[in-house]
C-alpha cells in the first residue's frame, strides 16, 4: 500500500512539475492554482505513505534509502508550502517540483530491504534523521531562492522586466525567502549533526573522522556556517550568495551520496 | 429609435480642426439642450475632450443627419470638415460608444481618463434632459462594458508613464515600498513627479540635495522631507533605497566607486538609481555592481513603449468583449422596442376576428355587400376599441424606463410568441396598421 499511495502522490507532483516547466515560458496562473491543489493532495497521500512505511518497518527510523528519499521530498514540500502560506508565491515551485518529483519517483520505484536499528538508539536516530532532513529541505529551498534571485536580478539588470520574469516575486521578497530558509535550516542541521555524533558514539564507541560520510557532513556544515556568517555580517546576496548556496548544495548531495561508501553510516543492506 | 453618431478625434482630425468644433464645458449644457431640441433628434449628448468631439443622438427616424445640427450650431459650412468626420449608425454607433468608454479608441489605449470624461458628458446631458430613454440605456451599458474590459483584460493595467514605470520597477526590486526612503538629487519637475508617485505607493522618508540649497529646502518642505547640502551627498546617499537624479551636471555624479562605497555601508542591501537627467548623472558602469540597479530615461521610456505594445495585445481581447456586448445590447433594445409588440398584438386580434367571422359566416347565410361591410366594421370596431388602451399604455411605457416589464406583461396577457422579426418591416407594418385603424376608428 505504501507504494500505491506514493505513486498517486507522484502523479500529483507531476502536475506540479508540468507547472514548473510551463511557468518558465509563460504566465500560467490557472495551472499555478491547479498545481497547488495537486501538491496539497500529493502531500496528504505522501504523508499517508510515510506513516505506512513507519508502521510496516515497526520503527520510526527510516530503514531504507528509498524511504529516506521519500521523507526528504515530503519535507521539501512542507517548506515550499510554508513559503507559499507566508509569501503567497508559487515561484519556488520552478525549482522545488523537479527535485521533489525526482526524489519521489526514485522512492516509488520499489521497496528496498529494511535495515534494523539497534533498539537503544532508536529515538535519537529518528530525531537525527528528522533534523538533518529538515535542514536539507531548508537548504535546498534557500538554494532555489538564490537561483530565482539571480534570474530576477538579471531581468532587472538587462532591463527586460517584461516576459517570463515579470511573475517572479520582487527581488527583496525572494531574498527574504532565501534568508529565512537559511536561518531556519541552520539550527536543524547543526542539531541533527550533533545528534548523529551522539548516536554514532553510543553505537560504535568512537568517531572515525576520516569516514567519508562524517568528513563530508562536517564540510557541508562548514559551508553552511560560512553562508550564514557572510549573510549576517556582510549581507551577501545575489551572485555571491547563490555561489555559496550552490557549493553547500553540492556538498549536501555529496554528503548524501557518501552513504554508499561509508562504513559507519551505511544503512544499505549489502 | 435610431442611433446616429458623428464626430472627429485625434486620428481623423488635427488639433486645428478639433479646436474649432470643441465646445467648452460652460457651454455644454446649452449645446446639449439645443441638440435634443433639434428637428430630427429625440435625445442627444455631446462629448468634447481635447482628443475628440462627438455628437451622439437618438434620431426620430433612421434617415436624420446630425450634420444639420452641426451646421446650425456652429453656423459654418460643413464642407471643409467633411473629410475629418466619421459617422456611425445603429450597431456601429453602439460599438463606437462602447469602444470609446472602454478606452479602446484613445490615443493611449487603456488610459483611464476617457471613462470619466464620458460620464461627465452623460451627466451634463442628463441634467438638461437631453438624455432620457434609449441613450440612457446605451450609456449605462457602456459604463458596464468599460468596467468589464478593465477587469477582464489587462488593457489598463500596465503603467504607461515614466513615473509609474519607475514605481513599478521599484516594486519589482523592493516588493512593498513601505518604509523605503527616496533621495532626490537635483530638483526637477520630473523627479518631483516620480517622488510623488513613490510616496503615494508607500515610500516614507525623502531626502533632497540640490546645488542651490534653497531649492532643496523648498522641495524638501513640500514633501515633508529633509534637505541636505550638496557637499554631503556622498556621505548620506546610502541612506536611501531609491535615488532619483536630475541635475544639469555635464559629468557623471555617481561613479562605480561611489556605488561600491554605498553598498559596503548598506551591507549590500539593493539600491535603485533612477537617472532622468540628460546628460546622465549616473555612470552606467554602476549597473554592473551586484545590488545596484540603474535605469536611465531611455530605459524607462523603453519600458513605457513595451507596455504600450502589451496593451495593444490586450486590446484585441477587449474588442471581442465589446463585440459580444454590442450583440447583447442590440437584442435588449429589441425587447425595449414596443413596436413589434404592438404589431403582434394587432396581428393576434386580427387573426381571432377573421377566424370568428369565418366560423359564423355559414349561419349568417348570404349577405349583401352592405351587410358584409357592416359585419367587418362592427368586428373591427370592437377590436380597435379593445386595443386602444393597451397600445397607448405601451407607447407611454416606451418613453419610460419600465417599458420592458410592460411589454413582457402584454405579451403574456395575450399569449404573444416572441418570434424575432425584422424591425424595419415591423415598423412599416405598424405605420400602415395604425393608419388603417385610425381610419376605421373615424368611420365609427
Amino acid at each position: 500500500m505504501t507504494l500505491i499511495w506514493l505513486r498517486v502522490a507522484l502523479i500529483c507532483y507531476a502536475v506540479g512539475l508540468l507547472y514548473a516547466l510551463v511557468a518558465l515560458n509563460r504566465t500560467a496562473e490557472i495551472l499555478s492554482k491547479v498545481a497547488l491543489h495537486a501538491a496539497y493532495l500529493g502531500m496528504v497521500l505522501h504523508f499517508v505513505s510515510l506513516v505506512e512505511a513507519v508502521v510496516d518497518a515497526g520503527q520510526l527510523t527510516l530503514a531504507s534509502v528509498h524511504n529516506s528519499e521519500s521523507l526528504l521530498a515530503f519535507l521539501i514540500m512542507v517548506v515550499f508550502m510554508l513559503v507559499y502560506l507566508i509569501y503567497k508565491t508559487t515561484s519556488p515551485g520552478i525549482v522545488v517540483f523537479p527535485l521533489v518529483f525526482l526524489l519521489t519517483f526514485v522512492a516509488a520505484t520499489g521497496q528496498q530491504p529494511l535495515v534494523l536499528t539497534p533498539v537503544a538508539v532508536k529515538g535519537w536516530l529518528a530525531a537525527h534523521i528528522l533534523m538533518i532532513f529538515t535542514g536539507y529541505a531548508a537548504l535546498f529551498l534557500s538554494f532555489g531562492a538564490s537561483l530565482l534571485y539571480l534570474l530576477q536580478e538579471r531581468a532587472l539588470k538587462t532591463k527586460s522586466s517584461a516576459g517570463m520574469f515579470s511573475r517572479l516575486p520582487a527581488l527583496q521578497v525572494i531574498d527574504d525567502i532565501g534568508y529565512r530558509s537559511l536561518m531556519l535550516g541552520f539550527p536543524f542541521m547543526t542539531l541533527g549533526l550533533v545528534l548523529g555524533t551522539v548516536v554514532a558514539e553510543s553505537t560504535y564507541g568512537r568517531l572515525d573522522f576520516l569516514d567519508p560520510k562524517i568528513l563530508l557532513s562536517v564540510l557541508m556544515w562548514v559551508v553552511y556556517l560560512i553562508m550564514v556568517y557572510m549573510r549576517l555580517s556582510a549581507g551577501w546576496r545575489g551572485r555571491r550568495a547563490a555561489l555559496l548556496a550552490s557549493v553547500a548544495f553540492v556538498a549536501a548531495i555529496v554528503a548524501w551520496a557518501a552513504n554508499y561508501f561509508s562504513k559507519m553510516h551505511g544503512f544499505i543492506a549489502s | 429609435m435610431s442611433f446616429h453618431l458623428i464626430g472627429v478625434n485625434h486620428k481623423t482630425a488635427p488639433v486645428e480642426v478639433r479646436e474649432r468644433l470643441a465646445i467648452p464645458e460652460s457651454r455644454l449644457p446649452e449645446a446639449c439642450k439645443r441638440l435634443a431640441e433639434h428637428a430630427d433628434v429625440a435625445e442627444g449628448m455631446i462629448v468634447s475632450t481635447c482628443n475628440r468631439v462627438e455628437f451622439l443622438a437618438n434620431m426620430k427616424n433612421g434617415t436624420g443627419d446630425l450634420r444639420a445640427f452641426m451646421r446650425d450650431y456652429f453656423a459654418v459650412d460643413m464642407g471643409p470638415f467633411e473629410s475629418h468626420l466619421y459617422e456611425f449608425r445603429e450597431d456601429e454607433a453602439i460599438r463606437h460608444v462602447f469602444r470609446v468608454a472602454s478606452s479602446l479608441d484613445s490615443m493611449i489605449v487603456g488610459e483611464p481618463q476617457i471613462l470619466g470624461q464620458i460620464k461627465e458628458a452623460y451627466a451634463t446631458a442628463r441634467a438638461v434632459g437631453a438624455v432620457r430613454m434609449q441613450l440612457d440605456q446605451l450609456l449605462t451599458r457602456a459604463f458596464a462594458v468599460a468596467k468589464r474590459v478593465r477587469t477582464e483584460t489587462a488593457v489598463g493595467s500596465s503603467s504607461v508613464s515614466v513615473a509609474s514605470v519607475a514605481v513599478e520597477l521599484a516594486e519589482k526590486i523592493f516588493g512593498n515600498l513601505k518604509g523605503k526612503s527616496v533621495y532626490l538629487v537635483g530638483a526637477g519637475k520630473m523627479s518631483e513627479l516620480a517622488a510623488r508617485h513613490l510616496l503615494a505607493h508607500g515610500a516614507e522618508s525623502i531626502f533632497v540635495a540640490n546645488r542651490t540649497y534653497d531649492r532643496a529646502i523648498g522641495l524638501a518642505h513640500k514633501f515633508n522631507g529633509q534637505a541636505i547640502e550638496f557637499s554631503r551627498l556622498y556621505d548620506t546617499c546610502e541612506r536611501a533605497d531609491i535615488v532619483i537624479t536630475s541635475t544639469g551636471s555635464p559629468h557623471f555624479i555617481f561613479k562605480r566607486e561611489h556605488g561600491e562605497q554605498f553598498l559596503a555601508r548598506r551591507r549590500n542591501r539593493p539600491m535603485f538609481f533612477i537617472d532622468i537627467a540628460v546628460p546622465r548623472d549616473v555612470d552606467p558602469e554602476m549597473n554592473k555592481l551586484d545590488g545596484i540597479f540603474v535605469y536611465d530615461i531611455d530605459d524607462l521610456q523603453q519600458a513605457v513603449a513595451s507596455h504600450v505594445s502589451d496593451r495593444k495585445k490586450e486590446a484585441e481581447k477587449a474588442e471581442a468583449i465589446v463585440n459580444g456586448e454590442v450583440q447583447k445590447f442590440h437584442a435588449r433594445l429589441q425587447t425595449l422596442d414596443v413596436v413589434p409588440t404592438i404589431v403582434s398584438l394587432h396581428d393576434h386580434l386580427e387573426t381571432i376576428r377573421q377566424a370568428e367571422i369565418d366560423r359564423v359566416r355559414g349561419r349568417l347565410g348570404k349577405m349583401s355587400p352592405d351587410q358584409e361591410l357592416a359585419v367587418e366594421a362592427l368586428t373591427r370596431g370592437i377590436i380597435n376599441k379593445i386595443m386602444h388602451t393597451p397600445i397607448s399604455t405601451l407607447k407611454t411605457a416606451a418613453r419610460e424606463s419600465e417599458s420592458t416589464t410592460v411589454v413582457e406583461l402584454v405579451r403574456r396577457l395575450f399569449n404573444l410568441e416572441d418570434e424575432p422579426q425584422d424591425a424595419e418591416k415591423e415598423k412599416d407594418k405598424h405605420v400602415a396598421t395604425s393608419k388603417s385603424s385610425s381610419d376605421s376608428g373615424a368611420s365609427h
